[in-house]
């Protein structure tokens, strides 16, 4: 290997470009093969004999089932087998635990009680036999008066939909209060809150949906099992965003040691959530690749997709705001009817059955606030997944964002203004919000500011008084909206003193080897689902440890080799598996110290770090390279040191990130249709210390359009026999190019002070700030004729009716 | 059931094989032929992942019966590099531009833009959103991709230009 002097003298700016770390627009090592169809998803996975597995669903939304025979689908040539409940009863895998405390059916066990339950699984050679096959299971059902509107049921008369619960008066999150209720979750002050809600001046109230959508990756669920019979060990390959602990789950549900489970979760083709839970599938495979002998694999196909695994949202909220007279927040009241599904299948940590939605004060300084949560059982789908966000951020971020233009409203306040007034403060950080949580940093006037002046605050208005004039006076059919959104998110689930999943801390890891020529593999307990972890990991391990991203290779997803993690969901990758890898990266630059010192013949503390090397202080002309010291590390390590460069770190955080932003929409609503044009939306993003501003820009992206789905379109729509009759993409409302506006981002930084590298993660912000400035929008357009709050989705029907409604068009 | 015997040309290689009168292009090609580049990502011809290029023309090969293939042409992602391993304009530019995240869209979109190129080498951003609304993508927001698109044109208008 060189020697000191050999090591060519370039500027240490020079050095730190070569390294492509922090704060670079690397491009991504993952479109390699993405942009040649050499992705490996998990239907390109072929094994040998692998067989397909093919569920019966129920086209009821409720009903008992009254028998199954499966005589004529196993005469069809090339059938393996076909399992129900009946067989998996004696396994006792015919339920299984949900992660929220729950069981869920894996197979309907006596009764259905969602349109596109579970009710047997064909296994066969091909998916066409497959399919054949399951047409001809017949099922006796009787079918049962459907329970689809959680505001029913609870009622006196009210069906009862789980059987298997209907004597247990108390659940995993306490008391039942009714045989359809699941939990009742309260936080916050209810006496003072409703002092200051007495004694206000200014109270308004207002009932706002958050409607039932669906987070529809591209790339619907499935997986391979294989259980290698002559040696024990069962290997799963599938969509698992947290493969590590669905292993888990997988152990204790089937009984085999953990140690002989291998769960890997190949390229994802988006997850949104929709990837986190633990579905009948999985267990069919794994059970039929056990009893067969062969790899089975399941695929649900995007009608599955939509109708069974993990909607998201179906909150409906009752928000109260005190006030004074100029504006100032004086107590927040919500009341929570939560639609849980069938099951409750929600992916929160234990301790929080609504997650966090107590982060609903905002980005406000409340003084007193008090939240309540009803979860109750109907005939949908079970789920409730953080669908491209913080578990139960974005409906927290909606109520509140809505609540205060409510309020400004009634004060005839500008809604920027309004919050201005009440927006935490600089100085006020680390804040404690009236709910609890304690904000690690924000600059949140600054930031509101800038993005006012980015967008022309004054001028837009001004425009759209001059609108109003026109429009008043039959010169125009069009109004202009103007939406404002200032949110806060609480990301990077957490620490474990107060957050796990089935009693496992959610901390994440990372572990380093570093090799013997100056490259590196990384490897964590994450799973990227587009994010590009591969590219952005090795960005953070470059500006640690001084090797070139593009010489560290970052793996993740397989159980035997990554470190234990909970995985990738709530913008917890950054927060919680980068703040390990950058631990990690310190650990193996502190052994590089030591090596280097022993070389160079100084002290430790002789020496500082400069972006690539080591060098003596006072004397920069002696220094050791990482790629010199990495070798050093496998031949000429100081007596009694281990050789070897390597490195793991557990994270366990000391508080969530919270990551915020400002953004402001203007929508042109056609009175006379209901369509409405985005033509502008600016979205100023605060997400700390930047990684990578082309991936941050296209994750901003990314997530403004799904909150424009969301907030424009997207709503499982269920009839009263609770049949889904938007389960194609025909009719749930995907945005093609042609919907999706041109988006502007902008930014400002606050590093978050307990992070490692001061960073807050981005990925679901604009989905969380974005639907309500597309709803503020689009309320704003009406505002000046009275309306204060109309229901998402704003499809161009809804829109026509509000204008209908206002008197604006003919009936 | 009984099979049919089809001949056609997959990326520039002749291939014979059977398939059964039912069997969608899509799954001839994922699961017969181990092309695994165009995806399923809906069963209703919206997503466009599974996006080939059949005789000249965009087809959403799930909408395709494998025997409507027989003696076709067809084109996909695996088919766009040159001969010698250089990539597709689009390609380069997808990757330069950020035009995809989770990928699973990737191959579809960039089939369906080859193609789009060649029925207008000028397109308009208009144009180009037009002409890929056939493609959902849930990662980008298209504006990345448009931008590759139309990098992509521009690239393959200049070599041609200091071709002639």
């Amino acid at each position: 290997m060189s020697t000191e002097t050999e090591s060519p003298q370039e500027s240490p700016q020079a050095r730190t470009q070569k390294l492509e770390g922090l704060g670079t627009r690397r491009k991504r090592v993952e479109d390699v093969r993405f942009t040649q169809g050499k992705g490996n998803y998990i239907d390109d996975l072929k094994l040998p004999n692998m067989l397909f597995g093919r569920f019966v669903r129920t086209p009821y939304g409720h009903a008992h089932v009254k028998s199954v025979n499966k005589d004529a689908a196993l005469q069809v040539p090339g059938v393996k087998a076909v399992l129900t409940a009946d067989d998996l009863k004696p396994l006792k895998l015919h339920w299984m635990p949900t992660l929220a405390g729950d069981v869920q059916a894996v197979l309907a066990d006596e009764k259905v009680l969602f349109q596109g339950q579970e009710v047997a699984f064909v296994v066969a050679e091909d998916r066409y036999i497959a399919a054949d096959a399951a047409d001809l299971v017949e099922v006796e059902y009787e079918a049962l008066s459907a329970l689809v509107d959680p505001n029913q049921s609870m009622t006196s008369d009210a069906p009862i939909l789980r059987d298997d619960l209907k004597d247990k008066v108390s659940g995993a999150h306490g008391p039942r209060k009714h045989h359809n209720h699941i939990f009742t979750w309260q936080v916050g002050d209810a006496a003072g809150t409703e002092r200051a809600l007495r004694e206000a001046p200014i109270v308004v109230k207002e009932r706002i949906v958050y409607q039932r959508v669906h987070p529809c990756p591209l790339e619907t669920c499935g997986c391979v099992a294989s259980m290698d019979k002559v040696n024990g060990h069962l290997t799963v390959w599938g969509t698992f965003q947290a493969p590590h602990a669905v292993r888990t789950v997988a152990s204790l549900i089937s009984g085999i040691p953990e140690h002989k489970i291998r769960l890997i979760s190949p390229d994802i083709g988006g997850g949104f959530g929709n990837k986190v839970g633990v579905y009948p599938g999985y267990i069919c495979s794994i059970v039929a690749s056990i009893v067969l002998g062969v790899p089975v694999k399941w695929v649900e196909d995007r009608m599955e997709n939509l109708q069974s695994t993990a909607f998201a949202r179906d909150y409906h909220m009752t928000g109260e705001i005190a006030a004074t007279a100029e504006g100032r927040i004086t107590g927040l009241r919500c009341h929570v009817l939560a639609d849980h599904g069938a099951f409750d299948a929600c992916a929160d940590p234990t301790k929080y059955p609504a997650g966090f939605f107590s982060i609903c004060t905002g980005s406000y300084d409340i003084p007193v606030a008090d939240i309540t949560v009803d979860g109750v059982y109907t005939n949908k789908a079970p789920g409730g997944v953080a669908y491209r966000c913080s578990f139960r951020v974005t409906e927290a971020s909606y109520f509140i964002e809505r609540m205060i233009d409510v309020l400004a409203r009634k004060l005839g306040m500008d809604p920027a203004e309004i919050r201005r007034r009440n927006l935490i403060r600089k100085d006020q950080f680390p804040y404690r919000s009236a709910l609890g949580w304690e904000y690690d940093s924000g600059d949140y006037l600054t930031a509101l500011d800038k993005a006012l002046q980015a967008v022309g605050y004054t001028e837009l208005r001004e425009e759209q008084r001059r609108n109003r004039e026109a429009f008043g006076r039959g010169a125009t059919r069009t109004l202009m909206g103007i939406g404002v959104s200032f949110f806060t998110e609480i990301v990077g689930a957490g620490p474990i003193k107060n957050c796990d999943i089935l009693g496992l801390g959610m901390f994440d890891s990372c572990e380093i080897r570093v090799h013997p020529t100056g490259s590196a593999i990384a490897r964590l307990g994450t799973i990227s689902q587009g994010q590009g972890h591969a590219t952005t990991f090795a960005q953070i391990l470059a500006s640690e440890i001084g090797i070139p991203a593009a010489d560290i290779t970052v793996e993740e997803g397989d159980t035997d080799t990554a470190p234990y993690g909970l995985g990738t969901y709530g913008s917890r990758s950054t927060p919680v598996a980068g703040a390990a890898t950058a631990m990690a990266g310190r650990k193996i630059r502190a052994k590089a110290q030591m090596i280097a010192a022993y070389l160079l013949e100084v002290h430790d503390d002789d020496l500082e770090w400069d972006v690539d090397r080591f060098r003596v202080k006072g004397a920069p002309e002696r220094f050791k390279t990482m790629a010199e010291l990495a070798f050093a590390a496998y031949n000429k390590v100081p007596p009694g040191m281990e050789p070897g460069l390597e490195a793991v770190s557990y994270y366990d955080p000391p508080n969530m990130t919270y990551p915020f932003g400002a953004y402001v929409c203007v929508v042109e609503v056609d009175v006379d249709t209901g369509v409405t044009e985005i033509r502008r939306f600016y979205a100023l993003d605060d997400c700390g210390t930047r990684i990578n501003p082309m991936i941050i820009e296209g994750q901003v992206h990314g997530g403004l359009t799904e909150a424009l789905a969301i907030a424009m379109g997207q709503e499982m729509d269920y009839d009263e026999l609770g049949n889904l009759k938007n389960a194609s993409l025909l009719d749930f409302f995907l945005p093609t190019a042609v919907e999706t506006p041109e988006w502007e981002t902008d930014f400002t930084t606050t590093p978050s002070p307990h992070h490692p590298i001061g960073a807050k993660g981005v990925g679901e912000s604009p989905n969380v700030g974005g639907v309500s400035a597309f709803s503020n929008a689009v309320n704003d357009a009406f505002a000046h004729l009275g309306l204060t709050h109309t229901q998402m989705p704003h499809d161009h029907w809804r829109v026509w009716k509000t204008a209908q409604r206002l008197g604006l068009t003919e009936a | 059931m009984a099979k049919t015997r089809i001949m056609l040309k997959v990326n520039n290689r002749d291939v014979e094989t059977l398939a059964e009168p039912r069997m969608l292009l899509i799954h001839l090609l994922r699961e017969q032929l181990g092309i695994t580049g165009p995806h399923i990502g809906c069963d209703t011809s919206h997503c466009g992942a599974c996006t080939v290029d059949m005789n000249g023309k965009s087809v959403k090969s799930c909408t395709v019966f494998a025997v409507q293939a027989n003696g076709a042409q067809i084109i996909t992602i695996e088919g766009l590099a040159a001969a010698d391993g250089t990539l597709h304009p689009l390609q380069e530019a997808f990757r330069e531009h950020h035009g995809l995240q989770c990928g699973f869209c990737t191959p579809g979109m960039i089939t369906r833009a080859y193609r789009l190129l060649q029925e207008n080498p000028h397109p308009s951003e208009a144009e180009i959103r037009f002409g890929i609304s056939g493609n959902l993508c849930r990662c980008t927001g298209y504006q990345t991709i448009v931008r590759a698109i139309h990098a992509a044109a521009e690239c393959m208008n200049s070599a041609k230009e200091a071709a002639e």
